[in-house]
């Protein structure tokens, strides 16, 4: 913040002069003007530029005209102090520098890298190497007059790219230049890049307000038109709010990613931009929610910034690439376009297709069977795209509650049932349950059967679960209809909560759909859950030691080992099955 | 209290507060409040873009107090044959001006007070400033019934409308401008704000009408003078800043440089008509001529305030088809204005047909 800015920037030097001169101005009876000294000097920073119905460049101040007679006449004036200047020339004007800069050590490998800069002025010194022995003596005996003595000097020296093999700035020069906010001394030089341009995705950049979609109203771009820094590059409107996206690059447009009235999204590309100069590792300032593509951007390991360049990091990103495990082949140990393509070769013996984003594909859908879910991925589509779903709403709490539920220690226990007595009733009671308007099913048997269960449904949205309340006071009729019921209700997705909670185990019917042994995974908090299998005809021995055509139906039991042992299980189990083996026992104890 | 004119160095160096041996108030924040002495809507707007472009904000909130003569702003992407009456407004001398902010049409006049909070865009709470301004009115009036609504309006009583809110966002910093109706003429506003064209299909913001009420006719003692005063203490009182309002001329150059250029261009067709979304008119008008009754067909397509395409169907008999070509493809290309269309120079030979086109031209001139 505050603290930092006076740490890094304010020399004495500039203070004093500022002061001097506003003074003198004051002195003189010279307006100064109330946004804009005059002692300070304007620099060149255009706030629109290169665009159709620019701004006009805005008049300069009559005191203002003869100082600046060497400067380009677009003198707009940004800030009203020389530290706040000094801060916006930090952010933004990397070589845009303002004319009272002097080059005192020009030698030949400087001259050709570092723009010349002059002014009539001889006020400021650029010293773009690092000053030993007696000339920085020399250089410090200089500065000394002008020091004013209650302010601290912040000198740094600049290391030249002749020097440069340390990937952090020893020394940036002084006067607000922005060099400390790149590690990387080529920064301003601009020395002709290694790499050719590059397309960098300029993404919309966070609002405010919460804002994360906005319609596209104007461009002042369009495909080919090179921008600067800071150049405005189209008008997007949300809710009364007109917002003027500027560029934070250099460069030409490539793409533009949305027409007119088009809606645009906070944190997904606006433009693509060929920037020509080489960035280092500049961190994306873009705020945006959720997807974390953090890891990519940022990639500072214990301190330690792994170079890339944006593209080369969007690649590692689109394939989940971490960029530390990357042996970086350029200069200085910079991660290149190769590097990745090589680490991916090596990875995966071809170059996949990215999976773009890291969200839960919700598991295959089986949702009566409540078999732990192996995240299988879909075998490709060839037919067309992967389409990535994201994970909402029902699927969403299934994969809560699953997750959950594989905490739980769960041990299993399998029987099978002969049913065919129920079958038989079944077939008597089914007309007589039509002509009163329910459909019967097994399930209000074998429900009557436990207690106060949840039915497992498969609904459109996936797996819910309603369960039937107080059993015990039901008849099987009244099962039969409350059941019928909540699929009703299950169907249109309109079960209440009510309908969803207090149940004590749950009944998986998976065998109306298919299959015969199951491992069910139980809902929390439940206790147990049963997956019943398909009735099926298989020949069995009666009492006699007869053959006989019976339906068989295989029962499947998960239950908390912390709760329910297995003898309870057991038992349980087999009073059930007994119930419905004999539904005539079932008419003796139901109450 | 308002700092007279004389004060104008003492004022200006106000505002350098880092002067270090200024010897002047030392306030506990930065930040101040002003207001224009001049009634141009276009010098005002353009004192509010050049507060956006040209201050450094941080730390110093400010708050821009103004009002107009009467005039019509739109939107920022709004379309004017949409939102209001331009015929209306020719004939009675209203101005059109569109501000750089978002949001919809409004009616100024001396009865309206306009609010603008600048900040930086880390501060931009448009919330915050709505609540202000209804404290503010509280203060002057506690049983007033004032509530801010989601859309950021101001409602009076729950159904009244007293004030509208627009904002833009820039790199840096931002402002959010709101009106507040005090005593302006609803009759007038009501005619003004009503489009008679027919037949506009356009993508352009569209404005909502709402039910509008002057603070006036709620309560006698709620004037302008008062209001704005009221509204200054409530913002000092908040940002921690000095009460005083600062009277500023938005014609100096000196104060503001190069303000009058921003001004201008305010006012130039190209802004106020020409950054109109495209749009188009597709709509028809009766023509009598001689006791027979014709029906013309308009079609019109309009881009940056300028035909693009014309397609005028008159009957046959009437008007020959290659007079309707030629009158086409004159229009195309010239700006969808009536002083325009007045200057489309023909060379048609008959009176008759002269009189025809004169009637045509004269007829498109109304939808204009």
């Amino acid at each position: 913040g505050a603290g930092a800015e006076r740490k890094e920037i304010i020399s004495a030097k500039s203070a004093s002069r500022v002061w001097a001169a506003r003074s003198n101005a004051l002195s003189k009876g010279l307006h100064t003007h109330p946004f804009h000294d005059p002692a300070i000097d304007l620099h060149q920073l255009p706030r629109h530029g290169g665009r159709p119905g620019a701004w006009p460049a805005a008049t300069k101040p009559p005191s203002e005209q003869e100082k600046e007679e060497t400067l380009k006449p677009v003198p707009q004036l940004r800030n009203v102090s020389a530290r706040s200047r000094q801060r916006s020339l930090r952010e933004g004007g990397r070589s845009r520098g303002s004319g009272n800069w002097i080059q005192q050590k020009r030698t030949p490998t400087l001259s050709a890298q570092i723009p010349a800069w002059h002014c009539p002025e001889p006020v400021r010194t650029r010293v773009a190497r690092p000053l030993q022995g007696a000339a920085r003596r020399e250089f410090l005996l200089r500065n000394r007059k002008l020091r004013v003595k209650a302010r601290r000097i912040c000198i740094r020296y600049f290391q030249t790219c002749s020097n440069a093999h340390v990937l952090k700035p020893k020394y940036v020069c002084f006067f607000g230049y922005p060099s400390f906010k790149y590690s990387h001394p080529h920064q301003m030089l601009k020395t002709t890049a290694a790499l050719q341009g590059q397309v960098v995705q300029f993404k919309l950049s966070d609002i405010g307000e919460g804002i994360r979609e906005v319609t596209v109203k104007e461009w002042y771009v369009k495909e080919g038109d090179t921008v600067s820094q800071f150049d405005s590059i189209c008008e997007v409107q949300s809710d009364k709010a007109s917002v003027t996206i500027t560029s934070r690059y250099d460069g030409v447009i490539k793409k533009l990613y949305y027409n007119l009235d088009e809606i645009a999204y906070v944190g997904k590309p606006l433009v693509d931009i060929e920037t020509e100069a080489l960035k280092d590792s500049e961190e994306d300032v873009v705020e945006t929610p959720a997807v974390s593509h953090d890891e990519h951007t940022h990639q500072e390991i214990k301190g330690h910034k792994t170079l890339a360049t944006p593209a080369v990091r969007r690649l590692a990103m689109e394939n989940n690439i971490k960029l530390s495990e990357v042996v970086g082949s350029g200069k200085d140990g910079r991660i290149l376009k190769e590097d990745i393509l090589n680490y991916l070769e090596k990875q995966t013996g071809a170059i996949l297709p990215p999976s773009p984003k890291a969200e839960i594909m919700p598991p295959p859908p089986k949702p009566k069977d409540k078999t732990i879910p192996i995240p299988v991925s879909k075998p490709p589509v060839f037919t067309g795209k992967d389409r990535t779903e994201p994970v909402k709403g029902f699927h969403k709490a299934m994969v809560k509650t699953m997750s959950a539920a594989l905490k739980i220690p769960h041990f299993g226990y399998c029987d099978e049932v002969d049913v065919t007595e129920l079958v038989k009733l079944r077939e008597e009671l089914k007309p007589i349950a039509l002509a009163r308007g329910i459909k019967l099913s097994f399930m209000p048997f074998f429900l009557k059967a436990s207690h106060n269960i949840g039915i497992a449904m498969d609904t459109e949205q996936g797996l819910i679960v309603p369960n039937v309340k107080n059993i015990q006071i039901c008849s099987v009729f009244e099962i039969a209809a409350e059941l019928n019921r909540l699929q009703q209700l299950g169907s249109a997705g309109q079960l209440s909560t009510t309908d969803l909670t207090g149940g004590t185990f749950t009944l998986s019917n998976i065998g109306s759909i298919g299959g015969t042994y199951a491992k069910p995974v139980i809902l929390p908090p439940e206790v147990a859950i049963g997956a019943l299998g398909t009735i099926r005809a298989l020949p069995r021995f009666n009492q006699k030691g007869e053959v006989y055509k019976a339906q068989i139906m295989n029962v499947s039991w998960s239950a908390d080992h912390r709760i329910i042992d297995g003898a309870t299980m057991s038992r349980f189990s087999n009073l059930w099955k007994s119930y419905l083996e004999n539904p005539a026992m079932m008419l003796l104890d139901m109450k | 209290m308002k700092i007279p004119f004389p004060k104008k160095n003492c004022f200006q160096l106000l505002f350098n507060l880092k002067v270090p041996a200024a010897g002047f108030k030392s306030t506990v924040k930065d930040g101040f409040i002003l207001q224009s002495i001049s009634n141009d809507v276009y010098q005002n707007l353009a004192v509010e873009d050049w507060i956006h472009d040209h201050m450094n904000l941080e730390g110093k909130p400010v708050l821009f107090l103004w009002r107009n003569s009467p005039s019509v702003v739109i939107g920022r992407h709004q379309n004017p044959w949409q939102e209001c009456n331009l015929n209306l407004m020719r004939e009675e001398g209203i101005k059109l001006a569109r501000r750089r902010s978002g949001g919809g049409t409004v009616y100024h006049d001396m009865g309206n007070i306009n609010l603008t909070f600048f900040s930086t865009k880390k501060k931009y709470d448009r919330m915050e400033n709505l609540k202000l301004v209804v404290r503010a009115l509280n203060a002057v009036q506690p049983q007033l019934d004032v509530q801010a609504t989601k859309r950021f309006d101001l409602l009076l009583d729950g159904q009244f409308k007293i004030s509208g809110t627009a904002s833009k966002i820039g790199r840096i910093t931002a402002y959010h401008h709101c009106t507040l109706l005090c005593s302006t003429n609803r009759t007038v506003l009501s005619s003004l704000l009503t489009s008679p064209y027919q037949g506009i299909r356009s993508n352009a913001t569209a404005s909502i009408p709402s039910l509008v009420k002057n603070l006036l006719e709620k309560d006698p003692t709620l004037t302008c003078e008062v209001m704005m005063n009221a509204i200054a203490s409530e913002y000092a009182t908040y940002h921690h800043i000095d009460k005083h309002i600062h009277l500023i001329n938005p014609t100096d150059e000196t104060l503001f440089p190069g303000i009058n250029n921003k001004a201008k261009e305010l006012q130039t067709w190209e802004w106020i008509y020409g950054k109109t979304p495209k749009f188009s008119i597709n709509t028809s008008f009766n023509v009598v001529y001689e006791q027979s009754y014709l029906e013309i067909k308009v079609f019109i397509d309009i881009k940056n305030g300028r035909i693009e395409i014309c397609k005028i169907e008159a009957p046959d008999h009437w008007l020959p088809q290659e007079i309707c070509d030629k009158l086409n493809s004159s229009f195309i290309g010239s700006k969808f204005c009536p002083i325009e269309t007045t200057l489309l120079k023909t060379c048609l030979k008959d009176d008759e047909l002269h009189s025809k086109w004169n009637i045509l031209c004269e007829k498109i001139k109304g939808i204009m």
